[in-house]
């Protein structure tokens, strides 16, 4: 069925400046754009450089701009951390990949005690523009310390902004912001979705890296996920279209800070909300969530604020972590609870 | 590994009054704020650097714009050192708006990247990474310049300091490592906590050279820091230094240091740089005792003032809660 002008057909259908690509190419291409633009942004991490990492997100950046601006780190999450927070702090903009989620422990005090306080330590006079991209979630069989959700950690610690991409569009542009942000960013990119394909507009971002989106508008309720569940909660929509009801879906892009207007805004028409995540339920992003809308639209909700989520266990075993992840099932039968108040 | 010992060569008489001014300006710092801090004025708690003076001095003598430092909790001494404005300092250490960092450091965390001072650091090998970045970036800019991680014996044992050292060898980093043994992590005796014998013995682990030096002698600090800097800044990769010395005070102030016998006496009366300072270069007769005399007038002055304008200036109001969190956000 191909041919050799099959590439051309396609080119002249799809202009150059909209493309599909996978998350992680998305990624990539962001990381390249950020690089040719801004001399002083750097990347490093384990296996970065000729390798291009375990997740080929940084595949051929060494190539192309060399072991200078692509590093190659040994195994020392708190050494490379510590390292970008020095380089910030002499005019550079060092992006880290930490290998897997499970790998940022070592390094939280570096990210908690060091990058997080810098600026308000020094009563603004320093600057530690650093941003650590760290695969996150489950879903890839590889237990725990591969498959872990650890954001409400950052999330919690002021001075750090903590953002995650759903699409390859979202993951094109928001690590471009993310670097050009003067402020700490964790970036949480979800792992299982690295090879998704989607349409990436390399004109323009969707949104502003803090602001959240209504991904598909809705009546009867809204739906807040983020990250590698914001496809559960869109999936989970279209079988409830069938079923006759009308869910909003809002993808919430940034956790700290949180696009509070944004979900207010959802939650005053649809008067209920359910929020989705991987990570365990207790103390997670759902229960902030809970909390702050229950206080701004306690007046409108018709029902209290469902959490879905994982467990308050560590991750599970590969064979049953399908048992542990919300999935569709789980997130309409917390939409039924709450449209049965 | 090697012993450094003392020599005075290679510092004119201006450079010896330098010196001996900034390890006195640091000595009257801390002897002040021991004082001060008894009175109850002072928030929070401070550990204080005094008896180790050779060493933020010896070190910090060869280094200028283009280097960095990293501190620790013990940090008054490395800032002095590093050209920090001691006036600021004591309004930081007394909380007020008009410190280092307006009140928001602290003893702990006094800061001034003007200077090239990258902060005290409440967290025990808390600095050492952050030296590897400056260090890395000075390597990028090829100027020569260098990052010197001041760290204690405790922060010798923690896994942040061994990755940086791993760090500074692997990529070859103008780096220098200044390993203050002042013989105890709060009240946990150096001579248990580290399994080595001594600090420096590590150095050969990370294929680096060890160097350890008398630290109460600022001739021997400032020689052995000057050959590894010299060699930092030629491309010829890091060097672990360990000053070996006693702290005057406790831990902290309050301490009741019963973990320790009467060794800081001694110190004081037999090893004390201050002394043997003014020993070695009024008896071969570079500087006059007059001179330094005048220098402990000046400094004596310069610290009054210090705590004087620090109990008066105005505390951070409501409004410094909330600044400086995030730049945009």
């Amino acid at each position: 069925m191909s041919g050799p002008g099959d590439h051309q057909v396609a080119d002249s259908i799809e202009p150059a400046d909209v493309q599909t690509l996978t998350m992680a190419r998305a990624l990539n291409a962001g990381l390249r754009r950020a690089m040719e633009s801004d001399p002083t942004v750097l990347v490093m991490g384990e296996d970065v450089g000729a390798l291009g990492g375990v997740f080929r997100v940084t595949d051929g950046l060494a190539k192309d701009f060399g072991d200078e601006r692509v590093i190659d780190t040994p195994l020392a999450e708190s050494g490379i951390v510590g390292a970008a927070i020095g380089l910030a702090m002499r005019g550079y903009r060092p992006v880290c990949e930490i290998q897997f989620d499970g790998f940022i422990y070592p390094a939280f005090d570096q990210l908690v005690s060091q990058l997080a306080k810098m600026h308000y330590r020094t009563a603004g006079a320093v600057r530690v523009p650093v941003v650590v991209r760290v695969p996150y979630g489950g879903g890839i069989g590889a237990v725990e310390h591969h498959s872990e959700s650890p954001e409400a950690y950052f999330a919690h610690t002021a001075g750090l902004r903590v953002v995650t991409c759903a699409t390859p569009q979202d993951a094109h542009w928001m690590i471009q912001q993310a670097i050009a942000s003067d402020d700490p960013v964790m970036f949480f990119e979800p792992k299982r979705r690295y090879w998704d394909k989607g349409s990436v507009d390399l004109r323009a971002a969707s949104a502003p890296l803090d602001r959240a989106r209504v991904v598909r508008s809705g009546e009867r309720l809204t739906i807040a996920a983020y990250g590698p569940m914001v496809r559960t909660a869109l999936d989970a929509a279209t079988v409830a279209e069938h079923e006759g009801i009308s869910i909003e879906v809002v993808d919430l892009r940034s956790l700290s800070p949180l696009d509070v207007p944004t979900l207010v805004a959802s939650v005053e028409r649809t008067r209920r909300l359910v929020v989705v995540h991987e990570a365990q339920t207790f103390l997670g992003m759902g229960a902030e969530i809970a909390a702050r809308i229950t206080e701004a639209c306690f007046y409108q909700l018709e029902a209290p604020v469902l959490r879905v989520g994982g467990f308050h266990t560590p991750y599970p075993a590969s064979r049953v972590e399908e048992d542990y992840l919300p999935d569709v099932d789980r997130v309409l039968e917390a939409a039924d609870r709450v449209l049965a108040y | 590994m090697t012993q450094t010992t003392s020599s005075t060569t290679g510092l004119t008489s201006d450079r010896l009054l330098e010196a001996y001014r900034i390890m006195r300006t640091i000595r009257e710092f801390e002897e002040r704020v021991h004082a001060e801090f008894a009175t109850g004025d002072i928030p929070g708690f401070v550990h204080l650097y005094a008896g180790e003076e050779a060493s933020a001095a010896g070190v910090c003598m060869h280094l200028d714009d283009r280097d960095a430092i990293a501190s620790t909790h013990r940090g008054h001494g490395h800032c002095i050192a590093k050209g920090v404005d001691p006036t600021g300092m004591m309004a930081e250490i007394y909380g007020k708006i008009t410190g280092t960092c307006r009140g928001k450091g602290g003893s702990m965390h006094i800061a001034d990247l003007s200077k090239g001072m990258l902060g005290a650091n409440g967290i025990v090998g808390g600095g050492p990474p952050l030296i590897c970045g400056t260090a890395l970036a000075a390597k990028f800019a090829g100027q020569g310049g260098v990052g010197v991680a001041f760290f204690g014996d405790g922060a010798s044992n923690q896994g942040t300091t061994l990755e940086a050292l791993n760090l500074a060898a692997v990529w070859n980093l103008p780096a220098v490592f200044v390993a203050e043994n002042n013989g105890y992590a709060e009240t946990t005796s150096s001579t248990w906590s580290v399994a080595s014998d001594n600090i420096a013995d590590r150095a050969a682990a990370f294929g680096m050279p060890g160097v350890i030096v008398d630290g109460f002698d600022f001739f021997a600090v400032h020689e052995a820091a000057g050959e590894a800097i010299s060699r930092a800044r030629a491309g010829g990769g890091p060097t672990l230094i360990e000053m070996k010395f006693t702290r005057y005070y406790g831990h902290f102030e309050g301490d009741q240091q019963k973990y320790r016998a009467d060794e800081v006496a001694q110190a004081r009366e037999h090893l004390d740089c201050l002394l043997r300072f003014r020993t070695t270069v009024t008896g071969d007769g570079r500087v006059s005792a007059q001179a330094l005399d005048a220098v402990d007038a000046d400094v004596a002055a310069l610290i009054d003032e210090a705590v004087a304008k620090a109990k008066a200036d105005p505390k951070p109001g409501d409004d410094d809660l909330t600044t400086d969190v995030y730049i945009t956000y």
